[in-house]
Formats: structure tokens, C-alpha cells, sequence
């Protein structure tokens, strides 16, 4: 028996829950209005809101006077890179566990984990000597190498409790039928398995896109993405807030348009299956 | 059926990803350790030799270490407290029947999404600045003294910021946990005359209690971690050097490896015992 709601009891929680809502989201609102302001109205003394001249010409300036492309660019080839090799390796090792388990699997995917919480401050120094003997320092290489490493574990979680989803019973219908294993995963796990594989992907490269201790400590100027291109304001530069404000909308777009649609695999993925 | 054929297929389409993974673990793990017990100043006459457990000894000594590890407490509890709290009662709040619920959900999802490095700087300027910021305004607007935010009540803010962004973390993983809540239970309840409270203590609560534990383990190894807010906030200054923060100062601004990496271990333990908890609940999971 479904409980019986009144209406002024839902018009009530609407009102609550809308503001709380509203205040929360009120930072990024406020950044996103902010942008489209002159600087002296973005200082304006009582604040406006709304009522104002609203102009484009912050994200001009930005764009032209930071080589805003090229951090945007840093940004895309790091996450998106280091989403697809993760992918790449993942599939297979999380493949591999979901359907022929051994004793072992589980001592594997715990240690897999285990790295996962390995601090970074605490490898910091060798990380960085590394980079530098290696000539990796400031690279979108070794950014996109660290990056990977960093969520590999995350991606294999992922995937495996997706995979883990798929009844067995089809593979064996299959192999009745005298398929082999590789008609077995192109054929029938492949398609399967497209969805999981598309939320791993997508929250991975939120996570990458993000990521503010490597990205901020191992680059300098040539690969630099947008995370250490925004912290380059909080020189003396950051005062201008109408510019703050367009080059910090333009950093987060991408990843709250991305983040709406994978809000769903979010719990899974950051609690490593054990909240669905 | 495995067959033999199929097991040694799979150890092939795993071996890159332990290889790598080792590899990622063994090698800066050996090195922080090796560098942990050597006198290691890279741009003042590089390695000086063995020193023995010296440097976990002076790190500890420092005036600079038990200061970080209260801040680091402070911090992380700060965050627990606010985010757990807050989450819950959200989360209670967002399963109810609405108009726009989808569209509430995303409006609180978002700061999650939001960069650190965006989102302290954001916090910083727009809101914290204590001429310009929006609180300054508002606290004018009531007659009261703008505060400095960010050197007066410093730890606070940073908690404040850091709390910002964990809470839709929280409240998306309760929410996730209180869907799967019987309703019926609740309704035999509410029946048999319960009063919210006991409803809310004796069902919600224990039924919310493995995914409370989940978001405290999960956000207690991120905010041990936390770097980008500080580090575009504050700079460590106004007592809000964590121990991650320090460690960071003693190896690349002030360049002592050998110390730093003393903290580096020091860090290491620090996370793995809250790890360990993590793990078990998460290998229980596994089992089901």
C-alpha cells in the first residue's frame, strides 16, 4: 500500500529541498553569472545579480591572453588518454577475473585496491626523480602515465563488478553451441558489456580531468592542464573575478555536463562496488 | 567450466595491469624508503650518506610535525562531521516525494564536479575575500566587521571549502543506500504509532550505518590527501599545514628528501591503517 501524500506536505518538501538545492549549487551559479559581468560590476557594492549589461568579453580576454586552448587541449589529451590505456588494460585484467575466477581473485582485486591508497605526498620526491631522469618532467606523456596508474584500479573495480553482472549461464550456452573464446567475446560478452564499459569510462575521465597533486607538481608550462592553468590565478591575478569567473566556468563545463550523466555509476565507482 | 586452455588465457589479459600496478607500488616505495634513511639534500650537496632512523626521528621532532597532525585532525573530522551529518539529512530530504526531484538532485551534485584548484580559488576571491567576497558584503549588509576568512578563522574555511565539495559525495551515496530501504517497514511503523525520531533512530539510522562507514573510510583517504585547496588557498600559512602539505614543503620547496620521505612513510601507515578497515568491508562485499 503506497502512503498517501498530501499536497501541502509536497509542496512544503519542494520548497525545502529547492533551496537547500539552490544554495548548495549557489558557488558555481554565482561563478557562472559572474563571468558574463564587467569587472567593475563583478565588484559591484551591493553585488547585482541579474540586472546587469551582460557581455562576452572576459572569455575573449581569457582565451587570448592565456593560451587558454592549450591548457584545454593538456586537459583533454591527459584525461582523455589516460582514460583510454586505463580502459585499454583494465577490460582485459577485469575481464579475466569476473569469468574465470580463481582462489586468487580476490586477493588480487583487494591488492589492486591497496595501491589505490597509497598517498601520493608519500612517493612524491621518487615520482619526481623519476620524471626528471627519465625526461618525463612537464610531459604529456608521463602526466598521462601517472594519471592512468593512479585510477587503473578504480577502472578494474568497476568493470569487474559490471562484468560480474553478466549470467553465466549465457557463456556456457555458448560454448554448448561450440563457440570459442574469442566468438565467446566479441560475439556475446562484448555487447554485454558496452554499457558497464561506457560508465567506467566516463568517470574515469571526470576523475583524471580533476586530478590536482600530480597535475599540479609534475608540469610546468608545456603540459599543463586547466587545473594548474586555474591555480596560475591565485597570483594577484585572480582579483580580476569577472575573468576568474569565465576561466573558471570554461574549466568546469565540460565536467558538470559529463558528471550529470554519469551520476548513477558515481556510487559504484567511488565506493568500489560496495554501494550500488 | 574453466578449462586449462581458458585459465592461462586469463593470467595473459592480467598480467599487464598487475605488472604495471606493482611496479607503480614497488618502485616509489623502495625509493621513499631508501631515500628515508639518507641525508639527501639535492641542491645543497646531494646524498650525504646513511643517517640510520635519523630522519624519522627529527621529523617527529620537529616543532612543525605535531601542529600538522592536529590541523590534519581537525580537518578531516571537521569535514566528517559536517558531510555525514548534512548527508543524511539531505539525503532523507531528497528521497521524499518532490516536483523536480531529478533537477534538485543536480544542483547538489555539482560541486563535486567542480576542479579544487576552481573551487578554492572561487571560495577564495568571490566569497572569502574579506573586501570584495559576497560574505563581506553580507556581513556589511548586517552591520557586522567583515571577517578575514582565510587568516583569522583559516582552518574553519578550509573546512568549509573542502566540506563544499565532499557533501554531494556523501549525500549521493546515502541517498544511493536509503532507496533500497523497505518502505513497507517504515510504514508498519509510522501504523504502529512510532514518533519520527524512533523511526528515524531504530530503522534509517541502522539501516544507513555500512554506508555511513563507507563514506567516512572512502572520504577520510581523499581528505588525509587533500592538496589543491591548500595550496592555492593559503600556501600552509595560518596553522593550516596538514601533514601532507609538509611533507610536500620538506621535498620540493626546501628540498630535504631525506626528511621528507621520513614523513612520506609516516603518511604511508597513517593511510593504510585507515585502509585496512576499508578493505575488510569491501572484502565482505566481494564474498555476497
Amino acid at each position: 500500500m503506497a502512503r498517501k501524500i498530501t499536497t501541502r506536505r509536497k509542496t512544503l518538501n519542494t520548497l525545502f529541498a529547492w533551496g537547500i538545492g539552490l544554495l548548495i549549487f549557489f558557488p558555481i551559479l554565482w561563478t557562472i553569472l559572474t563571468s558574463f559581468k564587467t569587472e567593475a560590476q563583478a565588484i559591484a557594492d551591493p553585488p547585482v545579480f541579474l540586472f546587469f549589461d551582460w557581455t562576452l568579453e572576459n572569455y575573449a580576454i581569457v582565451q587570448e591572453r592565456s593560451d587558454y586552448m592549450r591548457f584545454l587541449w593538456n586537459s583533454v589529451i591527459l584525461a582523455g588518454g589516460s582514460t583510454v590505456i586505463g580502459i585499454a588494460i583494465g577490460v582485459p585484467a577485469a575481464w579475466s577475473m569476473a569469468f574465470v575466477p580463481s582462489k586468487r581473485t580476490k586477493d588480487i582485486l583487494m591488492w589492486m585496491l591497496s595501491t589505490k591508497m597509497l598517498p601520493a605526498v608519500g612517493v612524491l620526491y621518487p615520482i619526481y626523480l623519476l620524471f626528471i631522469k627519465l625526461g618525463l618532467l612537464d610531459t604529456r606523456l608521463g602526466l598521462t602515465i601517472v594519471l592512468m596508474l593512479i585510477n587503473l584500479p578504480i577502472i578494474i573495480w568497476m568493470l569487474y563488478t559490471y562484468f560480474k553482472e553478466i549470467p553465466g549461464e549465457i557463456l556456457e550456452a555458448a560454448r554448448m553451441d561450440g563457440a570459442g573464446l574469442k566468438e565467446e567475446i566479441l560475439y556475446i560478452l562484448t555487447p554485454m558489456a558496452i554499457p558497464g564499459i561506457a560508465s567506467t569510462l566516463l568517470l574515469n575521465i571526470i576523475l583524471a580531468w580533476n586530478e590536482a597533486f600530480w597535475t599540479l607538481n609534475l608540469t610546468a608550462a608545456k603540459a599543463a592542464p586547466l587545473t594548474a592553468f586555474i591555480a596560475s590565478y591565485s597570483s594577484p591575478e585572480g582579483l580580476f573575478y569577472a575573468k576568474l569567473s569565465a576561466a573558471s566556468t570554461m574549466a568546469i563545463a565540460p565536467i558538470l555536463i559529463l558528471g550529470w550523466f554519469s551520476q548513477k555509476q558515481l556510487v559504484r565507482g567511488l565506493t568500489f562496488g560496495a554501494v550500488k | 567450466m574453466a578449462t586449462q586452455h581458458s585459465r592461462s588465457a586469463a593470467r595473459i589479459m592480467m598480467a599487464p595491469a598487475v605488472i604495471l600496478l606493482l611496479g607503480w607500488m614497488l618502485v616509489p616505495l623502495t625509493m621513499t624508503l631508501y631515500f628515508s634513511f639518507k641525508k639527501y639534500l639535492p641542491l645543497r650537496g646531494g646524498d650525504l650518506g646513511w643517517v640510520g632512523f635519523d630522519n624519522y626521528v627529527r621529523f617527529v621532532s620537529s616543532s612543525a610535525f605535531w601542529p600538522s597532525i592536529q590541523t590534519t585532525l581537525i580537518i578531516v573530522g571537521g569535514v566528517l562531521l559536517i558531510t555525514v551529518v548534512l548527508g543524511v539529512l539531505l539525503s532523507m530530504l531528497l528521497d521524499q516525494p518532490m516536483w523536480g526531484q531529478g533537477v534538485v538532485r543536480i544542483l547538489v551534485i555539482a560541486p563535486f564536479f567542480v576542479m579544487p584548484t576552481v573551487s578554492a580559488l572561487v571560495w577564495k576571491n568571490m566569497f572569502m575575500d574579506p573586501v570584495n567576497g559576497l560574505l563581506a558584503y553580507l556581513w556589511k549588509f548586517f552591520g557586522a566587521q567583515p571577517v578575514e576568512w582565510l587568516s583569522d578563522a583559516s582552518i574553519f574555511s578550509i573546512v568549509l571549502i573542502v566540506s563544499w565539495q565532499w557533501l554531494p559525495f556523501a549525500t549521493l551515496i546515502l541517498l544511493t543506500a536509503i532507496q533500497s530501504l523497505d518502505s513497507e517497514q517504515l510504514e508498519a511503523a509510522e501504523m504502529d504509532g512510532a514518533p519520527p525520531l524512533s523511526r528515524f533512530g531504530h530503522i534509517v539510522l541502522p539501516h544507513l550505518s555500512r554506508a555511513i562507514t563507507i563514506v567516512v573510510l572512502i572520504q577520510t583517504i581523499f581528505l588525509l590527501a587533500i592538496f589543491a585547496e591548500i595550496f592555492v588557498t593559503t600556501q600552509g600559512s595560518f596553522g593550516t599545514k596538514t601533514l601532507t602539505y609538509l611533507i610536500f614543503q620538506r621535498v620540493l620547496e626546501s628540498q630535504n628528501v631525506g626528511l621528507g620521505s621520513a614523513g612520506g612513510v609516516y603518511a604511508i601507515i597513517l593511510a593504510n591503517i585507515v585502509a585496512i578497515f576499508l578493505m575488510r568491508i569491501v572484502g565482505k562485499n566481494l564474498d555476497a
